[in-house]
């Protein structure tokens, strides 16, 4: 007699007990602790938190932990978290005029009030694999301390370009309720509010992918890197029984803003556009992919036509979220076998029709038809 | 269903709420729902949250349960018309957890059933809601990508477009072919997706009396049919609207009347063919009722094998 | 075929669209009786592809009024109307034939279904008599009936225009309005094409906007033709009139530059 097979229980706790094995691995290494993870993969606790949506280097390290490494499930850990976090209401915009910069270049001009600061940059190593590394590593040289502490005054280069008018002004409506992707669905066509929070947690490869074609011409939007600057910014929080704003952290963001393709009119005389990317931590990638297809999905407002995939906001915005496109391209491991049953009976269906359509034709008395 | 807030039960899961959303997120759902049930077959968007759940996995149902669900409620999981398919068993699991609730396998048991591609055999009473999950709430989704542009052929009931999908179907194959997921209209307005159960089962939803209600969470949609609404399937008068038929009985209980699932036995392709409703099946076995046992061998294909000449 | 004891189908009245500070067209207005062909003729940037659009209910004008006679309430301003209404008309009462036939046809459905389409949109729901309708019109279109469950993207060039009119005259709409309809093809079939296209619109006594930069095409279809350069409208005359004996310079410039047909 035939018994159905039953998923069950059991074969859940095993595979997840399995799974927190092999996410230990061979027990003779030591337990990776999650200071070590959040001083030495500091960048993927970057990425995970961007992504993720929350500012906690403990949490973003125990999601990686967790996760084995695996940073899109890492991130769905964090996002899955945060969910369930109470909301006090928003900060504050952040000033990142006002930022101790740590780390600031500008592709636009040589040089700039306040300096260019290389900072910790991958860009000028030579990618050759460090075998010292391998060997369990020596603690480093320590970096010389430069004779004289950066400018106090760094001002954006975008707002350099400003007083010559040569830039767009952007402008917040402070009187307008910041929308929150979080807590409402998007509506299309979205605002530049609503795909600058899609676009700040959307994956990062995605974007990079994005930003890519619009170097290759799919959505050219002829993009210089007018200031790139990672480093430190205050938090302000004003609670309604204070009235007044207070600091309530310091973190670290990474801020693009791109100087693009020049604008004019009738009415407004030629001035470069803009597209803008912020992260938490370090994700220098990840900021210019953002200001990158930022700027393309201006085309609409800018009179541009559409024509690229970056350009068009409704495939860019539904699809940057890689919880959503990992947990969807995911799910066909779910059992589909009753549409699948449904299409069965279809298909024989439709291929017994033929069958029984060439067997009607069938005459005997007659000879074969001729090819 | 008790909808009143709930501090969790001591035995459930520790530093959550009560079936696991937060009461304030509970209350936006319920407007959502209520809303969708105002407008029968209409796509209510809603701020679907991140679920400990992949999206796709059944985030909107969840979401939909959560927010209806109370300490009296017993739930019913099934997917593929299964209590047992793992994904059934993860989110019994889950509210099991976070809301303590009793759950059962037996339909008539139940007071909410959340579904994934089903409908069970036994007709749900008037004092039970179905939860659906939906993975794409958009019928008009594959003939049109652009959301603004489908909710303006929904807002003027622009339709047409659905029965040219149709008219290919004939004009191809000589019949519809669609199989699942079998777009119905609701009370005389609205195009819905029917989320992918089998067409087989699109004429149990028509005058229901049980509310229905369906979550997509990854889409952020909640949409409803209420109690004794109209439900009718897309067709032409001349190709009727028809279900899935099976030439076999449920090898296990003898149904010539539910809907069957094909289990391959061996390597020369015979199969057994079973209900998919694994509660019906056993309730009728227990009732006495008992199938053949015997897989049933496969057909020799002689399709592809017709001597030439003769189709032209 | 044209009937001026009737009250005009379409009345267009000081129609003027801005596009910023640039002029699309400036002040045009006319009346197209029923079974009428009107031609409108003119270089790019003549203005002439805005006024089609903003008489055929596509694009709002900037002043100005489009009347259109409908079949129930009489007389009506189509952009008074409510967009429900107006894409009703659209779909049933008028037709548009686009230069090109991506924007008319529904590439990815076969040529019965984009024939079947309108009929499905206002209710058929008889697969034997839609099917009956879209042989019919294929037929009518001298197309081959054995490309019938075809896409038309296998389609050439002539037969994706001549699919374009028989999906637009399935629900025998009294006014069809056409961009360019011939351009891009080549000329024997053009010649086919507009043979085509005269013979149905006489025969059925529809009402035509023909808009076009190609004086050979308005010749033959067109019983009236307007003339515009920078928006306006600088002559308009029957057609024979003013393709004989221009009046304006433009004009003269623009029948002169051209082999006669």
């Amino acid at each position: 007699m035939y018994v159905a097979v039953k998923g069950g229980d059991a074969a859940i706790e095993n595979s997840q007990s399995l799974l927190a094995e092999e996410r230990r691995g061979d027990t003779a290494v030591d337990e990776l602790d999650l200071e070590q993870i959040k001083q030495q993969l500091s960048l993927a606790v970057d990425r995970v938190m961007t992504e993720g949506s929350l500012y906690d280097e403990d949490l973003a390290a125990l999601a990686i932990k967790q996760a084995r490494g695996d940073i899109v499930e890492a991130i769905f850990l964090l996002r899955a978290y945060r969910t369930t976090l109470p909301r006090f209401g928003a900060s504050e915009p952040i000033d990142t005029g006002d930022m101790a910069v740590r780390r600031r270049i500008s592709a636009t001009f040589k040089d700039v009030p306040g300096g260019q600061i290389l900072g910790p940059s991958f860009d000028y190593t030579h990618r050759l694999l460090d075998f010292t590394l391998a060997a369990n590593g020596e603690p480093p040289a320590p970096t010389p301390v430069a004779e004289a502490p950066v400018d106090e005054a760094m001002p954006r280069v975008t707002e350099l370009l400003n007083q010559e008018g040569l830039i767009e002004q952007e402008s917040a409506d402070d009187d307008q309720e910041v929308f929150d992707l979080t807590r409402e669905s998007m509506k299309f066509p979205a605002d530049r509010e609503a795909r600058l929070q899609n676009l700040a947690r959307g994956d990062e490869g995605f974007l990079l992918a994005l930003g890519y074609s619009t170097q290759r011409g799919w959505g050219r939007n002829h993009p210089f890197a007018g200031e790139i600057r990672m480093g430190e910014v205050a938090v302000e929080f004003t609670p309604e029984e204070l009235g007044f704003p207070i600091e309530i952290a310091e973190i670290t963001v990474t801020e693009c803003q791109m100087v693009n393709q020049f604008k004019g009119s009738s009415e407004v005389p030629p001035q470069f556009t803009r597209g803008y990317g912020l992260t938490f931590g370090h994700c220098e990638r990840k900021a210019m992919s953002m200001a990158l297809v930022d700027r393309a999905l201006r085309a609409e407002e800018l009179g541009e036509s559409i024509e690229a995939p970056a350009q068009d906001q409704e495939f860019v915005l539904a699809h940057a979220c890689n919880v959503e496109a990992s947990g969807f391209v995911q799910h066909l491991k779910l059992p589909h076998y009753v549409d699948f049953q449904s299409e069965l009976v279809t298909v024989r269906a439709l291929r017994k029709a033929i069958r029984e359509s060439a067997a009607n034709q069938e005459d005997p008395g007659m000879p074969p038809a001729a090819e | 269903m008790d909808g009143t807030p709930n501090a969790a039960t001591p035995e459930t899961l520790a530093g959550y709420n009560f079936a696991y959303l937060d009461e304030q997120t509970k209350r936006m759902i319920r407007r959502a729902t209520l809303k969708a049930v105002a407008i029968p077959g209409y796509q209510v968007p809603f701020g679907s949250r991140e679920m400990p759940l992949p999206y796709g996995w059944g985030t909107g149902g969840i979401q939909v349960t959560a927010s209806i669900i109370g300490v009296e409620d017993t739930l019913k999981v099934i997917d593929q018309g299964a209590d047992d398919t793992t994904n059934a068993v993860n989110i019994r699991r889950f509210f099991a957890k976070t809301a303590g609730v009793a759950t059962t396998e037996k339909t008539a048991e139940a007071s909410i059933i959340q579904t994934r591609h089903r409908i069970p055999e036994e007709p749900l009473r008037a004092d039970q809601i179905i939860v659906y999950q939906v993975p794409q709430p958009e019928p008009l989704r594959f003939i049109e990508p652009r959301e603004a542009e489908t909710r303006k052929m929904h807002a003027l009931s622009e339709y047409g477009i659905m029965h040219v999908g149709l008219y290919e179907e004939i004009a191809h194959f000589g019949r519809i072919t669609q199989g699942y997921n079998y777009p119905v209209q609701v009370d005389d307005r609205y195009i819905m997706a029917p989320s992918p159960i089998p067409k087989f089962d699109n004429p149990k939803m028509d005058h229901m009396p049980a509310l229905q209600l369906f979550g997509a969470g990854r889409e952020k949609r909640i949409y409803a049919v209420p109690p004794h609404t109209k439900v009718k399937s897309l067709d032409f008068e001349d190709h009727p609207f028809t279900i899935e038929s099976w030439e076999q009985t449920c090898a296990l209980c003898g149904s010539e009347e539910s809907y069957l699932d094909e289990v391959i036995t061996d390597d020369r392709g015979s199969r057994l063919f079973v209900c998919s409703d694994s509660d019906y099946c056993r309730t009728r076995r227990d009732a006495g009722h008992e199938g053949s046992g015997l897989p049933v061998p496969a057909e020799p294909d002689t399709t592809a094998s017709e001597p030439a000449g003769e189709s032209s | 075929m044209i009937d001026r004891d009737m009250a005009p189908l379409l009345q267009v009245s000081d129609l003027s669209r801005h596009y910023g500070g640039q002029v699309g067209c400036e002040d045009v207005s006319f009346e197209l009786y029923p079974g009428e062909v009107l031609g409108v003729v003119g270089e790019s940037g003549s203005g002439k592809t805005t006024l089609l659009k903003c008489i055929a209910g596509l694009l709002p004008p900037s002043a100005g009024t489009v009347s259109f006679d409908t079949r129930v309430d009489g007389p009506r301003d189509i952009y008074a109307m409510s967009e429900p209404e107006r894409r009703m008309l659209m779909r049933t009462d008028w037709g548009i034939v686009f230069q090109n036939p991506r924007e008319g046809l529904r590439m990815n459905v076969s040529a019965g279904a984009n024939v079947g389409e309108r009929l499905m949109a206002v209710g058929a729901r008889n697969y034997g008599e839609i099917r009956g309708n879209a042989v019919d019109w294929l037929t009518k279109v001298e197309m081959d009936l054995g490309r019938i469950d075809h896409l038309p993207e296998t389609f050439s060039g002539g037969m994706q225009q001549r699919l374009q009119i028989a999906r637009n005259l399935v629900t025998q709409p009294r006014l069809v309005f056409m961009d360019e309809p011939t351009s891009g093809l080549d000329v024997s079939v053009q010649a086919r094409l507009l043979d085509l296209i005269r013979g149905l619109v006489r025969q059925l006594g529809i009402a035509c906007v023909v808009v076009t930069h190609d004086l050979g095409v308005v010749r033959l279809l067109s019983h009236r033709l307007m003339v515009m350069r920078g928006g306006r409208v600088v002559e308009h005359g029957l057609t024979d009139q003013v393709l004989d004996d221009p009046q304006h310079p433009y004009t003269q410039l623009l029948v002169s530059s051209i082999l006669p047909v």
